[in-house]
């Protein structure tokens, strides 16, 4: 993809039918988004379609579901920083922590301390959360991806594929494969509060809150520490970082240690949101927070938390603000084909990614 | 005891021998030149010395103590530094986290530390900043002040050179192996940087190997010149000796028309 973007910069080539193609996809998509917001707007005016309200929680909640994506973004984005390879296995990390989150609900449900207190409850499973997640990604690494260092990217992408499956399947094999629902959380969670003028759900609040600040928490980590200055230097040029001292196996492992502890705190997000975890939980929302780490440019951190949120609004807004206006029923049923559209057209409209890609020094090369 | 003794250093890639047997010593407080012909094996030397490569035979030893086969990073930290032809700084990274991280080798906050940003590992920070500071001062005004917070690939192509000299400098060694220094540079940058090298051992204290091909460099800086050819010393002496050495001309120049053996 560097390659042929650097070609088209250096040989001025003459547009072939392949250019106007892709120009005939542009000008589509832009008429049809046009088209169906038109539609929307229309509808809205004639007093059918949602309310303002209905249309205000439909961003509140794209804003939470999108800081769960955008945490597991950047699992992906960081191994992509450091190894050049999408680890396909980092949604069922994230699985991995919403499940054994869940034994925890569960024996603190049946213990009745899940009732009285709540916010500790949450707490001890958010901490069980992040702890698996980040002991399976390092697990993997070790296992999996640590014995094919120095071979070709390919190799260890297609072996996460193949750890996907793996993990996939070991859940199934030892806990089942029925979903299993956290239990209830208090009715108060389900009240609304008034914030800048938005009646948001406590749920959704705490979500977009817990988010944000795990968000804040891993830049401060990565732009501020020592640790984090190792994985950017690792990530930037391994056998230099060497060369300085730093023990390059350890910080490979302390990034997916990381990034795993943030697909933990994803996966406590996923309970509160929706409750229900199973083994193929991690599929879709692996799916879409790769998605999200390729809209926001893969290896750019910033752009994985943006690109997260961002595709968590596409996702909940989209559906009714354009394919409604088409008069399509049951819009919000469509919003996988809404998530993977934009990131296609992010892909023909800008390849790098929405804040460019980072990629290392051998990649620059 | 010399600091640094190479015995028969071998390494070969495929069929080409890089190094075919090389001996050579460097004694404490010493600048030695490294020099020869392109493809000679100076900077396959540099590179197997500081652990890049693995030597396929002969012996590297470091104030006594074998270092051959150690991982680069063990090397460094036993205090051996170099920087490379062709500039490899972070690029991304600002002038002052590029000293600041050549110096993990020297501390030891780990990971849950930094997570927990102890008043230990706080304290640890500080100082590196100061010394990364320190660091560039060496190099005048060229990289300090608003220059700190700037990223590498921002730099000019000497300052990138100066920059990647202070970063070796940060890892606290005791040899610094210098490749090609004023490679690029003008006449002006070259004659600065020739006294820096002088002062990197005279006030810093270090041993420099320094490989180069500028020989007005060479003559100025070097206590003692070795050259390699086809992956072989064919000469080591003073600047004079060596420059005037007949072998030494024949491996630059060629052998004069007719002087066939």
């Amino acid at each position: 993809m560097t390659a042929s973007a650097a070609g088209a910069g250096r040989y001025k080539r003459r547009p072939g039918w392949v250019d106007a193609f892709l120009w005939i996809v542009r000008i589509g998509a832009l008429v049809v988004l046009v088209w169906g917001v038109a539609g929307t707007v229309v509808q809205g005016i004639a007093g059918e379609g949602p309310t303002g309200e209905a249309w205000r929680d439909l961003v509140v909640a794209g804003i939470a579901q999108g800081a769960m994506y955008g945490l597991i973004a950047l699992g992906y984005s960081m191994v992509y920083g450091v190894l050049g390879f999408i680890n396909f296995a980092h949604g069922e990390v994230f699985m991995a922590g919403g499940m054994v989150g869940f034994f925890v609900a569960n024996y603190l449900w049946d213990i009745r301390f899940w009732e009285t207190d709540f916010v500790l409850s949450v707490l001890l499973v958010l901490v069980t959360s992040i702890l698996t997640s980040a002991l399976v990604a390092v697990i993997v690494e070790r296992v999996a991806y640590r014995p094919l260092r120095g071979s070709p990217r390919l190799i260890p992408l297609i072996t996460s594929i193949g750890i996907s499956f793996f993990l996939q399947y070991t859940f199934a094999g030892l806990f089942g494969v029925a979903v299993k629902n956290y239990p209830p959380p208090p009715d108060y969670m389900r009240n609304r509060i008034g914030i800048l003028g938005l009646q948001i759900e406590v749920t959704k609040l705490v979500v977009i809150v817990v988010g944000a600040a795990a968000m804040i928490g891993l830049y401060l980590f990565v732009e501020k520490t020592r640790t984090g200055r190792s994985i950017r230097a690792v990530a930037e040029d391994k056998e230099m970082a060497a060369l300085m001292g730093i023990d390059v196996d350890r910080t490979i492992v302390a990034t997916f240690a990381v990034g795993g502890a943030m697909a933990g705190i994803a996966g406590t997000l996923w309970a509160l949101l929706f409750r229900g975890v199973s083994f193929i939980t991690g599929f879709l929302p692996g799916i879409k927070a790769f998605t999200a780490a390729v809209l926001g440019g893969v290896g750019n951190l910033t752009g994985a938390m943006a690109g997260g949120v961002l595709l968590g609004l596409f996702e909940g807004v989209g559906p009714q603000l354009v394919l409604a206006g088409f008069g399509i029923p049951g819009v919000s049923q469509l919003k996988d084909v809404v998530a993977f559209t934009a990131l296609v057209l992010v892909l023909i409209f800008k390849p790098t990614g929405l804040f460019g890609e980072r990629l290392s020094a051998e990649d620059r090369a | 005891m010399a600091m640094l003794e190479i015995r028969g250093l071998r390494k070969s890639f495929g069929g080409v021998q890089a190094l075919a047997g090389v001996d050579l010593h460097v004694d404490e407080g010493e600048i030695v030149s490294v020099i020869g012909p392109n493809g000679a094996g100076k900077t396959s030397f540099f590179n197997v010395v500081t652990g890049l490569f693995l030597p396929d035979r002969g012996d590297i030893l470091f104030e006594g103590k074998s270092i051959a086969g150690l991982e680069a990073s063990e090397i460094t930290k036993a205090g051996i530094a170099r920087t490379f032809q062709n500039v490899r700084l972070f690029p991304d990274m600002t002038v002052l986290e590029n000293v600041m991280v050549a110096q993990h080798c020297r501390t030891r906050s780990g990971i849950f530390r930094a997570i927990l940003r102890t008043p230990f590992m706080r304290r640890e920070e500080a100082e590196i900043e100061e010394r990364a500071r320190e660091i560039l001062s060496f190099f005048g005004s060229r990289l300090v002040g608003y220059r700190f917070d700037q990223p590498a690939m921002s730099l000019s192509y000497a300052n990138r050179r100066r920059l990647e000299i202070a970063r070796a400098m940060a890892t606290r060694p005791k040899l610094l192996l210098l490749d090609e220094p004023v490679a690029g540079m003008n006449p002006r940058e070259t004659a600065e940087l020739t006294g820096l090298i002088r002062k990197l051992r005279d006030e810093q204290g270090f041993t420099v190997v320094v490989i180069e091909h500028d020989m007005g460099v060479v003559r100025d800086v070097s206590d003692r010149v070795a050259v390699l050819d086809h992956g072989v010393k064919i000469a080591e002496g003073a600047y004079e000796e060596v420059s005037t050495n007949a072998e030494v001309i024949e491996a630059y120049l060629g052998r004069p028309a007719g002087a066939g053996r």
